[in-house]
């Protein structure tokens, strides 16, 4: 089993500890629902050292990045972050993941339990002048998430962080330990993601804590229920090989009149076809969904619940899946299978969650 | 460390029952709780409800999981703790305590004979961890 850098102040903080993706992650600490609201409120700290790390270097790196990716990498200036999506020749998704356009290579942030496959995946598509290395082990990442998260970010770095907008990047130090810094999060909290060696992550924890004495480390619970509130996809659940990014609602990062890339031929003829099914978010009526359960309407089965828990901010059980497409606009209604019961349930317009900070 | 009163009786399903004359007060144990963590809705029969012992007479959402509140005994539902409708983390907090759930009027309070006692129940939750 592996353990983060950070694994030891876990222990210290009385984190309980469980088995993810291969690590032995925190997964509480306060309590999910504490936690959750210290980040909407105030700011919390997150360990995401499983996260997969990809360098993908070479005079060819934007070329093949863009062969492998959906969103468009050869717009993005240095510096620049984008989310994006690998996919399978079919259309299937491999993994969705953060594409940082470096000065001199392109950083790939990957699921944790994807990362070997996608190592595999990208080393056996690979083409063109570039070096591919999995530096997952040898990086350290810690999220920094909540309203004040610049003013605590800015008692440690010489930046002026209004210049540091969300998605972007720079590579800069703290305390003398070098970073990437970012402007970006799973959380939909103003914030920042901070990856450094895995030998020198303990001493930005440290000083994160001295900066703000008050922070408050989060687990894995509240990582979750924080990105549902915003509806941001969880690969395993929402997205998998079995979706393609248009039912996923991933359109946004899918470009399709950039150069060819894996599974492009696959998206045209999903499209011009139709998309026969869509991936919401909806608010139950009461009760809690959960993944696995069917969704109804008119007594006919129109799609399944894939990640659902309850809001910590809307109070109620919310829910994404997919339904058949015309089932899919805010505001329709459909009832949810709750261990037997029919509930009724509305589809938003996401995020759940409005009073969100990121900029 | 779970805390297991020696003054109340126990179920395999995790309940613990205080028996208080022909009335059972029932929750459920602080292992329980402390494996569902973060409690955030409960769901409770009707007072007047006519249970039988082993019957699912509530359900309990933690953020992690689901799960079934069983009748630890026999008999009418007489009251509800109304208290973790609204507030379900006192069942994280005093499971035993404020986090009480229902009290049941017994019809056959011969299904205690079988009900485990303190040590039975720390000998189950030991074989568990």
């Amino acid at each position: 089993m592996k353990k983060t850098p950070f694994y030891s102040r876990h222990r210290a903080l009385g984190a309980q500890i469980v088995e993810f993706a291969g690590f032995l992650m925190p997964i509480r600490f306060e309590g999910v629902i504490p936690e959750h609201l210290t980040v909407r409120n105030r700011l919390g700290l997150f360990d995401v050292s499983h996260m997969g790390e990809i360098e993908i270097r070479g005079k060819d790196r934007i070329r093949f990045a863009n062969w492998i990716t959906t969103n468009d990498v050869s717009r993005l200036e240095i510096n620049q972050v984008q989310y994006s999506t690998m996919l399978y020749p079919d259309g299937g998704i491999v993994d969705d993941l953060l594409v940082y356009r470096l000065s001199d290579r392109i950083f790939l942030v990957v699921n944790a339990a994807n990362t070997d496959k996608d190592y595999e995946w990208i080393l056996s598509n690979k083409r063109f002048d570039v070096e591919i290395r999995n530096v997952s082990a040898q990086t350290g990442q810690l999220a920094l998430q909540g309203p004040i998260a610049q003013e605590v970010m800015a008692r440690l770095i010489d930046l002026d962080l209004d210049e540091l907008r969300y998605y972007w990047a720079v590579e800069t130090e703290i305390g003398g330990v070098p970073i990437l810094l970012s402007r970006t999060g799973y959380t939909g909290e103003d914030g920042f993601e901070i990856y450094s060696s895995a030998e020198e992550g303990e001493k930005i924890w440290d000083l994160l804590f001295e900066a703000d004495p008050e922070l408050k480390p989060i687990g894995l619970g509240a990582r979750d229920t924080l990105r549902l509130e915003m509806k941001y996809c969880l690969y395993g659940n929402d997205i998998t090989k079995e979706t393609n990014p248009l039912e996923a609602g991933l359109s946004w990062i899918v470009k399709l009149d950039k150069e060819d890339f894996i599974g492009k031929d696959a998206l045209l003829k999903i499209r011009s076809e139709g998309v026969k099914r869509r991936l919401v978010g909806f608010v139950m009526d009461e009760g809690i969904p959960r993944k696995g359960y069917r969704i109804y309407k008119d007594g006919e089965e129109i799609g399944v619940v894939t990640s659902g828990n309850y809001s910590p901010c809307l109070k109620k059980g919310i829910g994404m899946g997919y339904v058949r497409t015309g089932h899919h606009k805010p505001k329709s209604r459909f009832e949810v299978e709750v261990r037997g019961k029919l509930i009724g349930a509305e589809v938003i317009k996401p995020p759940f969650y409005k009073d969100f900070t990121h900029r | 460390m779970v805390k297991i009163p020696e003054d109340l009786k126990y179920t395999k399903d995790h309940e613990w029952i205080r028996v208080e004359g022909d009335v059972a007060v029932e929750g459920i144990t602080d292992y329980a709780q402390s494996e569902l963590s973060d409690i955030v809705m409960v769901e409770l029969p009707e007072v007047g409800r006519v249970v039988k012992l082993g019957e699912s007479i509530g359900v309990i959402e933690a953020v992690k999981a689901v799960a079934d509140l069983y009748a630890a005994v026999s008999g009418e539902v007489v009251a509800v703790n109304e208290k973790i409708v609204a507030t379900p983390q006192l069942i994280n907090q005093d499971p035993y305590g404020e986090g009480w759930m229902v009290k049941i009027r017994m019809s056959n309070p011969s299904e205690l004979d079988t009900i485990l006692s303190s040590e039975d129940y720390q000998q189950l939750i030991g074989e568990k961890e």
